[in-house]
């Protein structure tokens, strides 16, 4: 029996990375906070494809907890994958400093802490992938998200490094990338259907690409290029610009 | 937002809302008209178009399966296609699918969709158990054919203008390969079509592809592919990545010739008069599935298709007369679609009766509407009706005259305060 472990469970995106995991063969342990409220969705992939789902409760801002939470599960996983993000309010986050810790250590302090476990416990089996999502909002900052953005880019350059470090031990770790996406975090926002995928795509590439050993992937895939002419802008000008 | 259906046409403005809980849905339904459910959006017309749109695709779990009786619990917004997906492997199937798995569970009940196997299958109906809808009031009631037979009567093929169905039941069909032995007879005129329709109507699975640009002695002309699943065991089914068209093409690219050359083609390329194929559930069931965003391929001013069924006895004066017609104007269709269909069942709404249905897609054009005019009164004289999934057209004097339990489901609406709630731009355009 082979385990996917999903950290940050009940966003859109990682639902769909459950089902394609699932789909493909794969047992799951799904944590969140509140994680009962995943019951239906459990039951769903159950009944999809009769694989083993586990619900388990994770709070990702609790750093405490995090070893007793790896402790706890008694088959370790072959792979995590982290999808936990908070957009949170970029205007909020300028005046209440509140707002932007809880964007740092959601999108970044919490997925380090949990990863630095998980990533011994790889690094002494020898085996196993982790995959991180972090986002093309972290490539360059932007006036519209910048604190999310920093949070991303920190995770960005943390799994590089971790990269680095666990290469010796045949230990993947995959950055993701993702530009757009239509879920619950971006249905308010009016987003160009072309550069938007569904979380099913993501989810789709992100499979493909840890079971092709990547190591970076942007998805879409045409965010690579995007990116490469938005990093390409002087700042000079960026910085003019309203983007 | 932007909303149109399959046939990108009309498109209008519209405000889509989703959500997550049942609380929400209610309190939504009860602060707001014009109301329409809508699922993949692969109705062609305006039947799925309104200025506040329910969307249910996002309901997509699946809830149980009793492997004794094949019984599978799913919410509305479950694709047909996600069903074969996890069951064909298990040897499973669906009882009744149209030509497209890319339509919700929800949106198969609303248009009580029918297949290949009418004939011998019914329709989509015939395999549900229950399903729970969320009617007017945001109460959800539990509907069945035996329970509740008007509610039931009403909304399979009532266009989601009874309620938003939340979740179905329905049985699923044992197989033991997916692979299909298909059989297609090519035929040289109409007279031949409908001979090998009758020859062949022991065969579970049957349609016709007819050139609808063929003239004089010709008219009628088909390809018929008739088959049934084979018992090889062999269930490994993956469904194909489709191939999608990315924008839409010029609107000049479909056209009398283009069409013809296909027609020519498509025709030419079987030989006999009688030949055998092994054929997989995609390529048979869904062979235009493998094409994503094929109605881009109608250009940005869309299409429409034109589905009608006359009776039996009259089907071959009222087909031959429509036909002549379709080929008179020049408007070619290359997905152009006949079959012989079974009994008609109770629902008021529902389209087969027994007779010969024929369905043409059309690019939507200068004289189109006045060549559909034309069909209607064919339709019309013959005593036939038109299949409101396909339609964006229709007027109320046509709908109404092929539907005789029309009445039936008006004043069902009325009584039940449906018709103040939910409607569609079709629903006020026929008086339904």
């Amino acid at each position: 029996m082979s385990y996917l472990l999903i950290i940050g469970a009940k966003s859109d995106i990682a639902k769909a990375i459950a089902r394609e995991y699932a789909k493909n063969g794969y047992n799951l342990y799904l944590a969140a906070r509140n994680v009962n409220e995943l019951e239906t969705f459990a039951n769903d992939i159950t009944v999809r494809t009769q694989k083993a789902v586990k619900l388990i409760e994770l709070d990702i801002l609790d750093y405490e907890s995090h070893h007793a939470f790896y402790d706890q599960l008694e088959e370790k996983p072959l792979g995590v994958v982290s999808a936990v993000g908070y957009l949170g309010d970029q205007g909020k986050a300028q005046f209440d400093f509140s707002e932007a810790k809880k964007i740092i250590d959601t999108n970044y302090t919490g997925v380090v802490s949990l990863f630095n476990i998980i990533a011994d416990d790889f690094e002494k089996r020898r085996s196993g992938f982790m995959v991180g999502i972090s986002s093309v909002a972290g490539d360059r900052g932007r006036k519209s998200n910048y604190t999310y953005g920093s949070a991303k880019a920190a995770l960005t350059a943390y799994l590089s490094g971790l990269r680095n470090r666990l290469h010796d031990a045949q230990v993947q770790v995959l950055t993701v990338k993702p530009g757009f996406v239509a879920t619950k975090m971006t249905k308010d926002m009016n987003l160009p259907e072309k550069l938007t995928a569904q979380p099913e795509e993501v989810a789709e590439d992100i499979y493909t690409a840890q079971q092709k050993g990547k190591s970076v992937i942007y998805t879409k895939w045409v965010w690579r290029y995007v990116m490469i002419i938005i990093k390409i802008i002087p700042e000079w000008k960026f910085k003019e610009m309203s983007i | 937002m932007n909303c149109s259906g399959w046939g990108q046409y009309p498109k209008i403005k519209c405000n889509r809302f989703k959500f997550d809980k049942e609380a929400s849905l209610k309190e939504f339904i009860s602060s707001h008209n014009n109301l329409i459910p809508h699922g993949n959006g692969r109705s062609y017309g305006d039947s799925a178009l309104s200025e506040n749109i329910v969307d249910v695709r996002q309901k997509d779990y699946f809830i149980n399966f009793e492997e004794e009786s094949g019984l599978l619990h799913v919410q509305a917004g479950v694709l047909l296609s996600e069903i074969l997906e996890h069951f064909v492997p298990k040897g499973w199937f669906l009882k009744v699918t149209p030509g497209t798995k890319l339509i919700t569970v929800g949106g198969a009940i609303a248009s009580d969709v029918h297949g290949k196997n009418h004939h011998v299958e019914g329709c989509f109906s015939e395999c549900i158990h229950n399903f729970n809808i969320m009617l007017v009031n945001g109460e959800t009631a539990t509907c069945s054919k035996e329970t509740t037979p008007e509610l039931f009567k009403a909304t399979c093929g009532g266009m989601g203008l009874t309620g938003v169905v939340l979740d179905a039941k329905i049985y699923l069909k044992k197989i033991n390969s997916q692979y299909i032995d298909q059989t297609t007879i090519k035929t040289k005129n109409l007279k031949e079509t409908f001979d090998a329709f009758e020859e062949y109507s022991d065969t579970p699975y049957s349609v016709a592809w007819i050139d609808c640009l063929a003239k004089g002695d010709e008219i009628g002309k088909s390809l018929l592919m008739v088959g049934d699943f084979r018992d090889d065991g062999k269930l490994d089914y993956k469904a194909k990545k489709p191939k999608s068209i990315p924008f839409n093409f010029p609107s000049f690219a479909l056209n009398n010739w283009s069409v013809r050359a296909f027609n020519w083609l498509y025709y030419g390329k079987v030989k006999e008069r009688v030949s055998k194929q092994r054929v997989d559930i995609d390529t048979f069931f869904y062979p235009l599935d493998a094409i994503g965003h094929w109605n881009r391929i109608y250009g940005k001013n869309g299409f429409t298709q034109y589905q009608f069924i006359l009776p039996k006895e009259v089907s071959y004066k009222g087909l031959e007369e429509a036909l002549t017609a379709i080929s008179k104007s020049g408007k070619g269709s290359f997905l152009a679609v006949l079959k012989l269909y079974g009994k008609a069942n109770d629902n008021w709404l529902s389209f087969p009766i027994e007779g010969y249905s024929l369905a043409l897609d059309f690019k939507i054009e200068k004289g189109l509407f006045e060549l559909l005019d034309q069909l209607d009164e064919v339709v019309v004289k013959y005593g036939g009706r038109i299949y409101l999934t396909k339609d964006a057209r229709v007027s109320k004097k046509t709908f109404e005259k092929g539907y005789p339990h029309i009445e039936s489901f008006r004043q069902f609406r009325k009584e039940s305060n449906m018709d103040s709630k939910f409607q569609s731009l079709q629903s006020k355009r026929v008086g339904i």
